[in-house]
C-alpha cells in the first residue's frame, strides 16, 4: 500500500503546534512508516507538491504569503486539517483586528519603531517580506477545511488521536477533553 | 359629571358652531411644514376680512394625506387645499368673498378619501384636538357613560368578544379574550397601559391619534379598566412623540377636571387615573413586557413569558396592554354595539385598519380601510401607484417584523391571516411601497441592521445573532458571498426565529425570510463561486 | 404542594408543583446545558442555551423560567436543541474575543467546557472582534469586556445577594456592557463593597482577581542569575 501523502505547513503562529507534533516521540517512529512527509518545515522541500493526502496547517492567516500558500494548498490536497487554536480560532495573531483598519501600520510601528533598540525602520522589501493583511483570519475563513484540531499547543496525545484516525482510514472526530480550545 | 352635564356641553360646543369652519391641520406631519404659522395667518385673515362672526378657523388632527401638506379645508366649499403656505392664508380667506385662489385643490372624490372608512380616525381632521369640549360634542365620553350606567364589568367583556376586535399593535390576539383574562385574574390591584411605543420606520398611526384625538384612546382606555377592575393606567409614549405627549397631557387635564377620569366617574363607583410615561426610544419598549419594566423604572428589556402580564405584570399585578388604536376603537364599539362593529371587515379580522400609506408612491399618508381591502385597492387605487411611472416591485408591511409582498400577490386581501400566509404579519399598520428600483437584498439590510441597533442585548441569538445575520447580508451585497454564506444566513434566520426571548429577535429574520421566498433570485445573483472549496473527485481545482 | 407528574426524555418523573423544569431534570439526573442561570439568584431566560421542546408548545421554552406541569411530555437533547446549541456557543464565540490561549480561566471556564461538551471544534461565523476595554482600576478585582458574555450573573449577586448594587447592564444589542455604578472606572465605586462575588459567579474569564491574568504573570529573572552563577562560578549562596 502506498504511504499516505502528508504535509505540514506553518503560517501565522509561534511553531508550538509543530514542537507539540515531535513531542509525539515514538510515535513519530511508528508514523514515519506509515506516511511519507512531503512537506514541512522539517523537511528540506521548497515547492508544494500535488497529490497531497492530509495537510496539517498550523498558524493564522496573517500576511500574503500564507494567503498563497493556502490557495495552492487548497487546490493540491485531498483533506485539510486546522492545526492549533491560530489555524482554528485565530487566537492570539488576530488580537492586533481589535485594532481596527489600518491595525497593520499601527502594530508595525509599534513592534519596529516605537520599540526598536536599532535602526528604527519597518521592513520593506517587496517579493521578500509578505505584507501583512489588514484582517488575521482563521484558515477556514480562507479556503475550506475538513477538520479542526484545536489545541494551544494541541497535546502530543491529542494529534496522535487524529493521526491514528487518519491513517485508520475513519473520519477524524475530537471528542471531550480532546476538543479543548487554549 | 352626569349624563345632563354632558348633553350640556355638547349643546352649547353645537351652538358655539359658526356657519363656516376652515380647517387646518395641526398634526406633525403638517406643523413641520409651517401648519403653524398657516393657522395663525388664516386667523388674522379672517379677522381682517370681518368675517370672524361667521367664520372659525379650527385647528384640527392629521387631514390624512400627509404628503400634500399644510391642509386646509373649508367646509362652505367643500374644498380642500393643499400645500397652503402662511403667504397664501390671505388669498384663501379672500375667496369666501368670491375671490380666486391658485392653490391647488384636493380631491375629496378621490379613492384616497373615498374608500377609507373612518371609525378610529372618524374625529381625525374634524375636532380640535385640544379641547374637550369638542369630543364631547361628537358623543365623546357617551360610551364610558353607557358602560358605567348600563353593564356589568363581564358584559362589558362579553360585548369586546362579540365585535372580534384583535390587538391593532401587531400580532391581532383577541381583545376581548385578553380583557376576559385580566378581569377573572384576582387581585386587589390591576393596571391598564396603552402601549404608544411608535416604532416601526415609517409608521405613524399611533402618533396621528395620539395627536388627532386624544380623548378617544383615554375613553377607551377607561372602559378597559371598567371592564377588568382596573383603577390606574399608563400610557407609555415615546419622547420622540412631544406634540402628541403635549395634546394627552392636555387631555387628560380636561377630563380630570370634569370628572371624566379621577373618583367616582359618572357618579359611579368607578376611580381611574391615568399617568403618561415618556419612553426614551428603544424599540425593544414596544414588547410588553419590556414596557413594563420600563414603567417600573427599570431597565426596559423583555422577560420570558409565561407569566403572561395578564396574570403577573406591572408590580406583579395582573395587567392589560393594548395599543392606541386598539383602545380608539372601544368607545365606537359601545356606542354602536358589537353587531355593527363585526359586521366590518372579514370573517375572522372585524372592523378596519389604519395604515401609514409611505415610500414610493404617489399619495402617502394615513389611511383607514376596512379589513379584507385588497393591497391593490390600497396602494394603486388610493396610494395613486408608484411615481415616475414606475412599476410596484413589492408592499412591506409589519416593519421589522414583517415581511414583503411582491407585486404579483398585491390581490392578497389585508387581514391579519391572509398576510400571515404570506410570511408577513399585519403589523401595527406600516405600509412601505417600493418600486422596481429597490433592491431587495437592500431592504432585508436595511431591517436587520435596524433590528441590531434595536436588540436590547439581553438573549444571545437576538443580540449576537442579528450581528451575524447583518454581517452576512453586508457579504452577499459586497459580492463576496458564496452559497455557504447563504446557507448559514438561512440557517441563522431559523435559529434566531425559534431561539430567541421576545418578539423582536422572533421576527427579525421575518424581513430577509420573506426576501428570501419571493425574491430568492436577487440574492443568488450576488453570489460569487466556490474558489477554494473541498477538494472533489480527486481533481485539484485550478487556482485563480 | 401538590406533586406534578411528567416525561422528560421519555422517562417519567415527578416533582413539586412549582419547580422548574430545570431542576426537576437535574434532580434525576439529566443535565441541560445553561450559561445565565445561577443556582442561588433569580432566573432570566437569558443564555437560550437550556431551551426544551415542549409537547403541545410551539415554541421553545427556557428550562429555568419554566414551571413544571402535569402531564408535561419534554424533550431536552433532540437534534435541533443540539444544533441550536451549538450555535449559541458559536456565536458566543465570534461576538467578542474568546482567546482561551491567554485567558484566566483557561481550563475551568463553563463557555470553554460547553463548547467542547457540545462538539464546537470551530466557529463557523466571522469573528467581530469588537474593541472592549479592561477595567483594572479596583484594588482586588479586574473586568475583560472581551470576554463577557452578557449573562448577568456578577449584576443579579451584586444587586440580590450582597445588596450593593453597583453592577448592572447599559447600552444595548452589540454595545451591551456591564458597568459599575454610574458607569465608572470599578475603583471609583462608592459601592462596590469588595465581596468578589461578582468574579465568584462569572462563567468566563471575564471578571478575575488580580494578579492572575497572563499578562500580570511576574517572571522571576533572579533565579536565571542564581543558576548562571552556581553553573559557572560555583557560587552557591548568594
Amino acid at each position: 500500500m502506498d504511504r499516505l501523502k502528508v504535509a505540514t505547513v506553518w503560517l501565522g503562529g509561534c511553531a508550538g503546534c509543530h514542537m507539540s507534533f515531535l513531542d509525539l516521540d515514538e510515535f513519530l517512529i511508528e508514523l514515519a512508516g506509515k506516511i511519507e512527509l512531503v512537506y514541512s518545515p522539517v523537511v528540506d522541500v521548497k515547492e508544494y507538491p500535488e497529490n497531497v493526502d492530509v495537510c496539517l496547517i498550523e498558524g493564522a492567516v496573517c500576511n500574503e504569503d500564507n494567503l498563497e500558500i493556502l490557495h495552492k494548498i487548497r487546490a493540491r490536497t485531498k483533506v485539510l486539517v486546522s492545526f492549533g487554536d491560530c489555524a482554528v480560532t485565530g487566537n492570539v495573531p488576530a488580537l492586533r483586528n481589535k485594532l481596527g483598519l489600518h491595525n497593520v501600520e499601527n502594530i508595525l510601528q509599534r513592534a519596529y519603531v516605537e520599540n526598536a533598540q536599532n535602526n528604527p525602520a519597518i521592513p520593506k522589501a517587496d517579493g521578500i517580506v509578505p505584507r501583512l493583511l489588514e484582517r488575521v483570519t482563521p484558515v477556514h475563513e480562507a479556503v475550506s477545511v475538513e477538520y479542526f484540531l484545536p489545541g494551544c499547543p494541541p497535546p502530543a496525545d491529542r494529534i496522535k488521536a487524529l493521526m491514528t484516525q487518519v491513517l485508520g482510514g475513519k473520519e477524524p472526530k475530537l471528542e471531550g477533553a480532546n476538543l479543548k480550545f487554549g | 359629571m352626569v349624563n345632563e352635564d354632558l348633553n350640556v356641553i355638547a349643546e352649547k360646543e353645537q351652538a358655539a358652531r359658526k356657519k363656516i369652519v376652515i380647517r387646518c391641520c395641526m398634526a406633525a406631519g403638517c406643523m413641520s411644514s409651517k401648519s403653524e404659522a398657516v393657522k395663525k395667518n388664516l386667523e388674522q385673515a379672517v379677522n381682517e376680512a370681518e368675517l370672524s362672526d361667521g367664520v372659525e378657523v379650527r385647528g384640527v388632527g392629521c387631514m390624512k394625506l400627509c404628503c400634500e401638506g399644510p391642509l386646509v379645508s373649508v367646509d362652505s366649499q367643500n374644498a380642500l387645499y393643499e400645500k397652503v403656505t402662511p403667504e397664501n392664508a390671505l388669498e384663501l380667506v379672500q375667496t369666501l368673498k368670491g375671490g380666486n385662489t391658485g392653490i391647488k385643490r384636493g380631491d375629496w372624490n378621490h379613492p384616497f378619501f373615498k374608500k377609507q372608512m373612518s371609525i378610529v380616525l372618524a374625529n381625525s381632521g374634524e375636532i380640535d384636538p385640544e379641547r374637550i369640549e369638542a369630543y364631547i360634542a361628537v358623543e365623546g365620553y357617551q360610551a364610558l357613560l353607557t358602560v358605567l350606567r348600563e353593564m356589568t364589568p363581564k358584559q362589558v367583556v362579553e360585548e369586546m368578544v362579540k365585535s372580534g376586535l384583535r390587538g391593532r399593535g401587531g400580532a391581532g390576539f383577541p381583545t376581548g379574550i385578553k380583557w376576559g383574562t385580566v378581569a377573572k385574574t384576582e387581585s386587589a390591584q390591576k393596571y391598564v397601559i396603552c402601549n404608544a411605543d411608535e416604532g416601526d420606520p415609517g409608521a405613524f398611526m399611533d402618533r396621528s391619534v395620539l395627536e388627532s384625538d386624544p380623548h378617544s384612546v383615554l375613553e377607551g382606555m377607561a372602559i378597559a379598566a371598567y371592564a377588568v377592575g382596573a383603577n390606574q393606567g399608563f400610557i407609555y409614549v415615546r419622547a420622540e412623540y412631544p406634540l402628541a405627549i403635549k395634546r394627552l397631557q392636555t387631555a387628560i387635564k380636561q377630563a380630570k377636571q370634569l370628572g371624566l377620569l379621577g373618583s367616582s366617574i359618572f357618579e359611579s363607583p368607578f376611580n381611574f387615573n391615568i399617568d403618561i410615561r415618556i419612553g426614551a426610544g428603544a424599540f425593544v419598549c414596544g414588547e410588553e413586557t419590556a414596557l413594563m419594566a420600563s414603567v417600573e423604572g427599570k431597565r426596559g428589556t423583555p422577560r420570558p413569558r409565561p407569566p403572561f402580564p395578564a396574570e403577573s405584570g406591572l408590580w406583579g399585578c395582573p395587567t392589560l396592554i393594548n395599543n392606541v388604536e386598539t383602545f380608539a376603537n372601544v368607545p365606537p364599539i359601545y356606542r354602536k354595539g358589537a353587531e355593527w362593529f363585526a359586521s366590518i371587515g372579514t370573517e375572522k379580522s372585524k372592523g378596519t385598519k389604519v395604515f401609514a400609506l409611505a415610500g414610493k408612491i404617489n399619495n402617502t399618508g394615513l389611511i383607514e380601510v376596512p379589513m379584507g381591502t385588497t393591497l391593490r385597492q390600497i396602494v394603486e387605487e388610493m396610494g395613486g401607484g408608484a411615481p415616475d411611472g414606475r412599476e410596484i416591485k413589492a408592499v412591506q408591511t409589519g416593519g421589522p417584523s414583517g415581511g414583503c409582498i411582491p407585486a404579483q400577490h398585491l390581490d392578497t386581501p389585508v387581514d391579519y391571516d391572509s398576510l400571515m400566509k404570506l410570511g408577513s404579519i399585519m403589523g401595527s399598520g406600516g405600509m412601505i411601497v417600493m418600486d422596481d428600483s429597490t433592491r431587495m437584498v437592500d431592504v432585508a439590510r436595511y431591517f436587520m441592521e435596524f433590528c441590531v441597533d434595536e436588540s436590547c442585548g439581553k438573549c444571545v441569538p437576538c443580540r449576537a445573532g442579528t450581528q451575524q445575520m447583518l454581517h452576512l447580508l453586508e457579504k452577499i451585497l459586497n459580492r463576496k458571498a458564496t452559497g455557504h454564506d447563504l446557507a448559514k444566513l438561512e440557517e441563522l434566520c431559523d435559529m434566531v426565529r425559534h431561539t430567541s426571548l421576545c418578539g423582536l429577535g422572533q421576527t427579525a429574520p421575518n424581513p430577509t425570510l420573506s426576501t428570501l421566498r419571493f425574491f430568492r433570485k436577487e440574492y443568488e445573483e450576488l453570489l460569487q463561486p466556490e474558489e477554494f472549496g473541498r477538494y472533489e473527485n480527486g481533481e485539484a481545482r485550478a487556482l485563480k | 404542594m401538590a406533586a406534578k407528574t411528567l416525561t422528560i426524555d421519555g422517562t417519567q418523573v415527578s416533582a413539586e408543583e412549582g419547580a422548574t423544569v430545570l431542576q426537576v431534570a437535574r434532580d434525576h439526573g439529566i443535565e441541560i446545558p445553561t450559561l445565565c442561570h445561577l443556582e442561588g439568584v433569580y432566573d432570566v431566560g437569558a443564555c437560550r442555551l437550556c431551551l426544551v421542546e415542549v409537547a403541545g408548545i410551539a415554541k421553545l421554552l427556557p428550562a429555568c423560567t419554566t414551571k413544571i406541569s402535569e402531564g408535561m411530555e419534554l424533550k431536552t437533547n433532540s437534534e435541533r436543541l443540539q444544533k441550536y446549541r451549538r450555535m449559541t456557543l458559536e456565536l458566543l464565540f465570534a461576538e467578542r474575543s474568546h482567546v482561551c490561549a491567554v485567558c484566566v480561566s483557561n481550563g475551568h471556564c463553563e463557555l470553554q467546557t460547553l463548547a467542547y461538551s457540545h462538539g464546537m471544534e470551530h466557529v463557523r461565523y466571522d469573528y467581530c472582534f469588537p474593541k472592549w476595554k479592561v477595567d483594572v482600576t479596583h484594588r482586588l478585582f479586574g473586568m475583560d469586556h472581551n470576554r463577557c458574555i452578557l449573562c448577568a450573573r456578577c449584576v443579579r449577586v451584586c444587586w440580590h445577594i450582597e445588596g450593593a448594587g453597583t453592577k448592572n447592564v447599559s447600552g444595548r444589542g452589540a454595545s451591551a456592557n456591564i458597568i459599575n455604578d454610574l458607569n465608572q472606572p470599578w475603583g471609583q465605586s462608592d459601592s462596590c463593597t469588595e465581596c468578589g462575588k461578582c468574579v465568584m459567579s462569572c462563567p468566563t474569564g471575564a471578571l478575575f482577581h488580580k494578579g492572575s491574568t497572563v499578562a500580570e504573570m511576574v517572571h522571576d529573572r533572579d533565579k536565571l542569575e542564581f543558576i548562571v552563577n552556581a553553573r559557572e562560578k560555583k557560587q552557591w549562596i548568594v
